[in-house]
Parts: C-alpha cells; sequence; structure tokens
C-alpha cells in the first residue's frame, strides 16, 4: 500500500487491516461516505496502515493500483467536501424526499434548461453581434451565413426562445391544475409569475435586435401599444425608445435590457424559485391519497 | 441594551447602527440615483430644436392628389435608412379643406395613429390605407375606419423662395384642430384626451 498516500491521520475507519476485506467492503461505502452522509465525511478507509502486503515481492501489485486509481478521486472529494460543505447542500438539493409524482413534474426543470440554453448561445452570439442601427442586421446576416456553426447556434437561440414560452405556459398550467400555487407556496407562484413576464420581456426585447423590416416594425408596434396606457403610457414608450422617437439610442438600450438587466433579474429570481422549491418541497398531485391508517390486528395488540 | 445613564435615549450602540445602515444608504444612493436618472433622462428631455427640411419646388405639388417624400426624422439621426420617413404633400384646396391650420401646403405624415405602422396613399380610392390592422383615412387625414384614434399627424410646411420646406410633426383631433405631437394610439377627442397629456419630449 505504498502507492496509497498515507491513511495514518484518518480517524474512523473500521479497523480491518486485510486487503482482502478492505476489497469486500468495496468502494461503495467509501463513495456514499464522501458523498452521502455529512456526519461521516472522513472516507472510511479499510487498510490502515502499511500492513506489508505486496512490499517486497518485487512485482507489480496490480489489486494496490486499482485501489490507487479508485482512491483518488474520493480523496479529491473528501478534500472538497471538508473544505465546502457541499455534500450536505447537494444531498438536501438531489437527493431529496419527493411526492410520488408523474413526468410534469418535470417542466420545471425543462424551462431551466431552456433558460441555461438561451444564456448560453446568447453569450456567444453576442460576441459576432453589433448593437448599431447601421450594422446590426449586417451582423446578423454574418452570424446566418459566414460564422462557422453560425446558423446552428443562431438557430437555438431563436427557437429556443418560442420553446421556453412554451415550456413556461406547460408549467404554469401544470402548477395551477396540481394546486400546487396553495399555501405554502404562494411566495413561489408570484415570482414565477414575474419570471414569466420577464420572459415575454426578453421575447419582446430580443425580436428587435435582428432589426430587419419586421422587427424593426414590430417593435414600433409594441412601443406604440406601451404608449396607449393612459398617462404613464407615453412616458413608458419614451423609456422604451429612449427619446420621443425611434433611434439609434433604442437599438441599444433593447440589447442592454436584453442581455443585462433582465437576464440578471431572471438569475435572481430562479434562485429564488429553487430555494423555495427546495425547502418547501413539492407538492402531491391532486389524486395522491394519504395511506390509510391500518387497523391494528388481535396480535399486535 | 441597557441604557448608560438615567434619561438616555439613543443608546452609543443604536447611534452607531443607525449610522453605519445611513452611511450605506447614501453611498448606495450616490451610484444608484444617477443610474436610474441616466436610464430615464430621455423621457425629460427637451424636444429637439425646430428643423426645416426642402422638399423640392412648389411646381412639384398639386391640389388633387399627394406626392411622396422621403424625409429624415432628426430625433431619429444615426439609424441610417430606419431613421428616414414618407410623407405625403399637396396643395391646399381653398373648397375642399375648411380646417384653420392656416398652412398653404399639407405635409402627413404616414404614422397610422393607431399603432405606429406606415399607410399608403392609394390614389383611385383617395384613402390612406394601413396594412397592419385595416386603418383607413379619408383625402383629408381624418379616420373613416378601423381602429385609429384621432386623423394622420402633419407636418408644418413653409414656402421659402419658391421652395417647400417641412418642419416639426404635430397631431391633430377629430376636428383638425391642430395639437403638439403624440405618439400614435394616444386619444385626442373626448375624455379620453385628458389620459394623454403632452410630455416634455414632444
Amino acid at each position: 500500500m505504498s502507492l496509497l498516500p498515507k491513511s495514518t491521520k484518518r480517524r474512523g475507519g473500521n479497523g480491518n487491516g486485510s486487503p482482502a476485506e478492505s476489497e469486500a467492503t468495496g468502494n461503495g461505502p467509501q463513495i456514499e461516505g464522501a458523498l452521502l452522509r455529512g456526519g461521516e465525511r472522513r472516507p472510511a478507509n479499510g487498510n490502515g496502515n502499511g500492513n506489508g502486503n505486496g512490499e517486497g515481492n518485487g512485482k507489480v501489485n496490480t489489486q494496490a493500483l486499482k485501489e490507487t486509481a479508485t482512491e483518488i478521486p474520493i480523496q479529491a472529494i473528501s478534500w472538497l467536501d471538508e473544505r465546502t460543505g457541499g455534500s450536505s447542500t447537494l444531498r438536501g438539493v438531489l437527493l431529496r424526499k419527493v411526492p410520488a409524482h408523474d413526468w410534469s413534474y418535470t417542466l420545471g426543470s425543462a424551462v431551466l434548461f431552456a433558460f441555461v440554453s438561451q444564456a448560453v448561445t446568447g453569450v456567444f452570439l453576442a460576441m459576432y453581434y453589433d448593437p448599431s442601427a447601421t450594422q446590426a442586421y449586417r451582423s446578423v446576416q454574418h452570424i446566418t451565413d459566414e460564422v462557422f456553426m453560425g446558423e446552428l447556434v443562431r438557430g437555438m437561440h431563436r427557437w429556443g426562445a418560442t420553446v421556453m414560452i412554451i415550456l413556461l405556459f406547460l408549467h404554469l398550467g401544470q402548477t395551477f391544475l396540481y394546486g400546487a400555487y396553495k399555501y405554502p407556496r404562494e411566495i413561489n407562484w408570484v415570482i414565477g409569475v414575474v419570471l414569466l413576464v420577464l420572459t415575454l420581456a426578453m421575447g419582446f426585447t430580443g425580436y428587435l435586435l435582428p432589426f430587419d423590416q419586421r422587427s424593426f416594425w414590430a417593435t414600433i408596434v409594441g412601443v406604440n401599444i406601451n404608449a396607449s396606457g393612459p398617462v404613464m403610457g407615453p412616458y413608458l414608450a419614451d423609456f422604451l425608445r429612449g427619446g420621443p422617437e425611434f433611434g439609434a439610442a433604442t437599438l441599444s438600450r433593447f440589447y442592454a435590457i436584453h442581455m443585462l438587466l433582465i437576464p440578471g433579474l431572471m438569475a435572481a429570481l430562479i434562485g429564488a424559485h429553487l430555494y423555495l422549491v427546495i425547502r418547501l418541497g413539492t407538492t402531491a398531485p391532486p389524486w395522491a391519497k394519504a395511506k390509510k391508517r391500518r387497523e391494528l390486528s388481535r396480535e399486535e395488540i | 441594551m441597557p441604557a448608560a445613564y438615567d434619561g438616555e435615549t439613543v443608546t452609543r450602540r443604536g447611534l452607531f447602527t443607525g449610522g453605519a445602515m445611513a452611511a450605506g444608504g447614501i453611498a448606495t444612493a450616490a451610484f444608484a440615483l444617477p443610474a436610474l436618472g441616466f436610464a430615464v433622462g430621455p423621457i425629460l428631455e427637451d424636444a429637439a430644436e425646430e428643423n426645416f427640411q426642402d422638399v423640392g419646388p412648389e411646381a412639384d405639388f398639386n391640389t388633387n392628389t399627394y406626392v411622396s417624400k422621403v424625409i429624415s426624422l432628426p430625433e431619429s439621426e444615426g439609424t441610417g435608412e430606419a431613421g428616414k420617413t414618407t410623407i405625403y404633400l399637396r396643395r391646399t384646396d381653398e373648397k375642399r379643406d375648411t380646417d384653420e391650420l392656416g398652412q398653404l401646403y399639407i405635409a402627413i405624415s404616414t404614422r397610422c395613429t393607431h399603432l405606429g405602422c406606415p399607410v399608403r396613399y392609394v390614389t383611385a380610392s383617395e384613402r390612406f390605407i394601413c396594412p397592419c390592422h385595416g386603418g383607413v383615412y379619408s383625402f383629408d387625414g381624418k379616420v373613416s375606419g378601423g381602429p385609429p384614434v384621432r386623423p394622420l399627424d402633419r407636418f408644418e410646411t413653409k414656402v421659402d423662395r419658391g421652395r417647400v420646406l417641412v418642419g416639426d410633426r404635430f397631431s391633430l383631433n377629430s376636428k383638425l384642430e391642430r395639437k403638439k405631437p403624440r405618439d400614435p394610439s394616444n386619444h385626442l377627442d373626448g375624455l379620453w384626451q385628458y389620459l394623454y397629456p403632452s410630455r416634455p419630449t414632444t
């Protein structure tokens, strides 16, 4: 076991000295110890202090090599875990108890995946996109026609936006129909509705960015719909346009809102949304019934 | 916290806590308020200076039909082609035009007063027609059908040494009375007009 890093410092362990026994226990419990059981983070190492096996017989001890190979990642994980406490957090997040459920419970994760996909493709599109009124259309053409796989990345961002909104509405419908907005999850419903509005705002601001005829006029119409609100509407339209007329400032405003302001807000709110999901748990589906208490049999009494 | 002495109203700790919070609040406000003002500033800026553009000699225009010209909106500077707009011009016909705007040349904005799409003048029907949501306007720009809320906007015109000049945009109510320029969708008649006051930017 000379290949193993020194293990004398480790406490715990079941004290079995022979390598055969340690192999019999396998590494499963050790991984579990590292990842799952917060209280027993230091992996139980069955090898104890060097036991002399393999020393002196001159040939390569394949079993020791094998054990080393499995030991190193476990040690790396426990090194990290000792310093971050990550395993107890991950356990609480990933291995928490959920009620008997169906596939519709995955819709929230689906929306999250769509958001991450939009964020990643959006960041890469920003590397080629030029948010100036005279260059925007040209740069989008450049992305679509000339950049390697540009058509694919832009297509994923463009269609992913639609997919995200469809998934959002399915998620909202599922939450509503399953009554998952009720006590104590009202705040999460409210956060979810704010996220819905922000996502629609992402759709509105992103629509302008290709700066072709369709997006130009759609944005004019969209801003003027905002202007139709009484009293505050015209001011809101001025804010969106950056002035009384649609101008060069409008595109850079929309771009900043689209890629900085709203994504930041959304990331923060998604964090709060997930925190509440983990804290409160998911609602059991409406058809799930609590187990009836069984009558005790005479023998049991 | 027990008071240090009788009659003490603010403890030392209370004073320091409050002081630290106030300092943090002032520091935050010092960057947040200017940043917010920076973002919303355009809604408070004054309208652009008066600006007249030459659209051609008087001989180009008549009283029977509209002639289209392209002008650039001064507020849309830097947007290239997108900052240009088509307008329709004709000479006032004293028998037909009974408004009291007192302009020799009528310059009609192509911005539909429903939601801002560009209208098109159809000579055969003497109507302006909007492609987006079906707004229709008569020869003098009054609404004759569809969703628009007020007549088409117009531009100031004047004649200088035989050339027709086009200036700032203004809006009209249904009696063709002159109003400050508004956004599309803003009503200028009846009780509705009080919900859409004019703004500093226009």
